[in-house]
């Protein structure tokens, strides 16, 4: 089933993409169909900039338990870090 | 499947007169030919796409692929393309069918038409050619498992899409549909249900569900492929193809 579903969010962050180093304004989050991960759907994460063009992105694709398992981690990771390095680029 | 071919990029006038990116892959060693409109699926104009594409001119039958996404992303990859208009909300309907009428037209005025064009969608792309079907003078329709054909998405869905059941009375071509007995979008009831409305509304057609078989059988670049279901799914499609646009 190609759902479409998807959540959109801005961010402030950086991406490795094809061309080298980039911002990244937008992040996509939904769950479809991969492009290259074995399964028939994964849980994708888009970190674009729209305004640079389609290829400005970096994407991935992830097992539904590897994606909680990420999402858990980096809020293990941002709980655990001093607050005041966390207001440096809030 | 012995027939030579010629493939190439070429540009054709879709909707709203858009300059879009489509593939043609036509059958050089015969005088004239049948053809198909091959709408992609959602993760876009991608290299498994243009082998279906190539397939077709192979046994006999031009083929033509619009880029639906060419609009937004034209240069980029497939994935990135489809990526990008997935964050826009997918292609609108009265787009897509003009960018189908595009590809039928060009087909059509090829010297090796016989005037004769069907279309084919895989995944979101079944939908499509459903609709395209209903809207369009296309002499065929095929369906591969196409979500949202006879129900709406569910209430509490953010898909725009509505269902095409309710045009199904305008379809103009033979309709062929091709469908996994496991898959959920479509379900085996809601083929049912579209079976039920062609049948009601006159319409010839016929759809064939194949055991073992989920969403996606044909892509052989998936983990849902399942060679038997597309191994006779082709079959049925060149035979409906013989039949309808030869």
């Amino acid at each position: 089933m190609c759902t479409y579903e998807r959540e959109t969010l801005p961010v402030r962050a950086s991406g490795k993409t094809a061309s080298g180093w980039a911002s990244m304004t937008e992040a996509t989050v939904y769950f479809d169909h991969p492009v290259h991960f074995a399964a028939g759907h994964a849980l994708m994460i888009d970190l674009r900039d729209p305004a640079a063009g389609p290829s400005q992105r970096v994407a991935l694709e992830l097992s539904a338990t590897s994606a909680r398992a990420l999402a858990e981690s980096i809020l293990r990771t941002l709980d655990s870090t001093p607050a005041r390095l966390l207001s440096e680029l809030s | 499947m012995n027939h030579n071919l010629r493939v190439e990029s070429v540009i054709i006038s879709g909707h709203d007169g858009h300059q879009q990116e489509a593939y043609l892959a036509q059958p050089t060693d015969v005088e004239r030919c049948g053809s198909v409109v091959v709408i992609h699926h959602m993760p876009g104009y991608d290299a498994a796409t243009r082998e279906i594409v190539r397939r077709f001119a192979a046994n006999g039958f031009t083929a033509l692929m619009p880029n639906l996404y060419h609009r937004e992303a034209p240069g980029a990859s497939p994935d990135d393309a489809a990526a990008f208009v997935r964050a826009n909300g997918g292609v609108p309907d009265e787009r897509l069918v003009g960018d189908v009428k595009g590809a039928m037209d060009y087909l059509k005025a090829l010297p090796s038409s016989n005037g004769k064009v069907a279309s084919i969608g895989f995944c979101s792309g079944g939908r499509q050619s459903v609709l395209a079907g209903c809207r369009l003078p296309l002499d065929g329709v095929i369906d591969c498992y196409g979500a949202f054909v006879a129900v709406d998405p569910p209430a509490d869905s953010p898909l725009k899409m509505t269902s095409v059941i309710g045009e199904i009375g305008a379809l103009r071509g033979e309709f062929l549909g091709l469908f996994g007995a496991e898959d959920q979008y479509p379900s085996v009831e809601q083929n049912e249900l579209l079976a039920a409305a062609l049948s009601a509304a006159g319409k010839t057609f016929t759809i064939r569900t194949y055991e073992g078989a989920g969403h996606g059988f044909f892509a052989v670049d998936r983990p849902s492929y399942r060679p038997e279901a597309a191994n006779e799914g082709w079959k049925e499609i060149l035979g409906f193809l013989e039949r309808v646009v030869a």
